[in-house]
């Protein structure tokens, strides 16, 4: 393959190679794999773009009732609180958070959405890239090349480690995603793929060990809030990137390590609803009151 | 190794929330649906662990029910499946069973064919809306529908496996794997082929009736965006 690569070194050097960034060495990837056009695949992360934009103004216009019933109207109320313009982390970072709550709002109502990396981590590349994309005046193809080098980071992931939350906890799934989201929005603020990476790097070192315990085993509570959390993460760190921070560990030891710190998690910290606040009181109590009648 | 699209990782899109416990079960009825060929007059769906656990709030009673309909993961209607399962006049029963030793998010099908015949298939979904088909009226095998796929029936004895692949070749089919699984010597015996190219109907007839030993033989195409 032409465009192959293994970890996060090997595609900065095909980036140096070739002079293009991380998101056009993927979509020459996809080509080489898929045998479609560029116009094509361009095409295909269009229409997930615009499935992202619908699901992150769904919960800002209207309330959103989950069917586990846990969540619901969240991204409203932020995005109400917002306007008010005296939010303590500023205008930009609560729309993205409340675009972030609608996406997760929309998949606990089993809505329309796009798995990124997988559906519990759903709404922080939308709330991240969507709304970076307003403040940076980006153009359609350059939020289509933003989710293109996002999709980089979700590979190399994938390849190395783990973006399951049942394999490596809540810092595989939504640790992937926001690491995703950083390394694409630097790429859209002009970043060099070296900065994308450390972006990535530094999003995974700030949530290492995240479990993951879903409250009676629902995609809703904590995640939603834990989507929340990416998304101020994904940013920060991207910030830090692009004032020329960089990380001090590299990106493919970081993704090493955070496989490492997935497996030595218990199993009852990694999606199985035994651990962690699925087990507090008020936990247990939502279960047994959600699971009394029986299927 | 299997190569990840950008769209593994941003995609697939999908009804929520959760891509093993809907996009995934979702996916396993439509396995059942292509293998039982769409006729299915009753499904009796055995749910095993997670499944069993977490089925209402995950929406997986009314993915697999979809699936079994041929309403797709993306598709806004897998939401009412149940309805319109039962406006249709479609019969399906839940049920919760212990299946053994086998991964936490298994189903089962028992599926009553507009014959009489009655089939079995038993399925896992094994993370990012991924599965695997595990079992087909009980003969264990692995299949995950991510080529195009083709199983045959055949008597298990010398030159089949040579006669249905000589066959494939002279379609122009690249076969990427292949398995073979059989119950016991000399009986049926299942070839389960996955390619990099779609069968087209004129395979499946080819090698029922030019293949003396084959007794059946359907294709499942999976294409991107069918699952």
């Amino acid at each position: 393959m032409d465009y192959g690569f293994r970890n996060g070194k090997e595609l900065i050097d095909l980036c140096r190679t070739h002079e293009k960034n991380m998101g056009q060495i993927m979509i020459l990837r996809e080509m080489e794999i898929s045998g479609r056009s560029m116009e094509y695949i361009r095409g295909e992360m269009k229409e997930k773009l615009e499935i992202m934009r619908a699901a992150a103004e769904k919960g800002i216009e209207n309330e959103i009732k989950s069917v586990g019933g846990l969540i619901g109207g969240e991204a409203r109320k932020l995005n109400d609180w917002n306007k008010k313009d005296k939010s303590i982390s500023g205008t930009v970072m609560n729309k993205a958070v409340a675009r972030a709550l609608s996406v997760m709002e929309v998949n606990a109502s089993m809505g329309h959405i796009v798995a990124a990396p997988t559906a519990g981590s759903c709404g922080i590349l939308p709330g991240v890239i969507i709304t970076a994309g307003e403040t940076l005046e980006s153009t359609e193809d350059e939020h289509i090349d933003g989710l293109f080098a996002a999709s980089a980071v979700g590979l190399l992931v994938m390849q190395n480690a783990t973006v399951s939350g049942a394999e490596g906890g809540c810092q595989a799934e939504t640790g992937t995603a926001a690491a995703m989201a950083s390394a694409g929005v630097v790429q859209m603020a002009g970043g060099t793929p070296e900065m994308s990476l450390h972006a990535g790097a530094m999003t995974f070192k700030n949530v290492m060990g995240l479990i993951c315990d879903p409250i009676a085993g629902l995609v809703e509570s904590p995640c939603q809030k834990r989507n929340a959390l990416g998304v101020a993460n994904a940013m920060v760190s991207a910030d830090m990137a692009l004032s020329g921070i960089e990380s001090l560990i590299p990106f493919d030891e970081v993704v090493e390590a955070m496989l490492r710190v997935g497996k030595a998690l218990p199993a009852t910290f990694r999606e199985t609803a035994m651990g962690g606040l699925a087990t507090t009181p008020t936990g247990i109590k939502i279960s047994k009151e959600l699971y009394a009648p029986k299927i | 190794m299997k190569q990840y699209s950008a769209f593994d990782v941003i995609g697939p899109d999908m009804i929520g929330p959760s891509s093993s416990h809907t996009a995934g079960a979702n996916r396993l009825g439509a396995m059942a649906r292509k293998i039982a060929r769409g006729d299915i007059k009753k499904a009796t769906i055995y749910l095993h662990g997670s499944f069993a656990k977490t089925c209402k709030g995950h929406g997986t009673d009314r993915a697999l029910v979809a699936g079994l309909l041929g309403i797709s993961a993306s598709d806004e209607r897998l939401k009412d499946a149940l309805k319109i399962a039962d406006e249709s006049g479609f019969l399906y029963e839940f049920r919760k069973a212990d299946l053994g030793d086998v991964h936490p998010n298994t189903v089962k099908f028992t599926i009553e064919q507009s014959s009489g015949k009655t089939l079995e298939i038993m399925g896992a979904s094994i993370g990012g809306g991924n599965i695997e088909i595990t079992e087909i009226d009980g003969l264990k095998l692995k299949l995950t529908g991510e080529y195009p796929t083709l199983i045959t029936r055949h008597r298990d004895c010398p030159g089949v496996i040579s006669m249905v692949t000589g066959i494939l070749a002279d379609f122009g089919i690249n076969i990427a794997f292949m398995s073979v699984y059989r119950h016991s010597k000399g009986q049926d015996a299942f070839m389960v082929i996955e390619a990099d190219d779609s069968f087209d109907e004129g395979i499946e007839a080819t090698l029922r009736n030019d293949v003396d030993g084959v007794k059946d033989a359907y294709s499942i195409i999976f294409t991107d965006g069918e699952a």
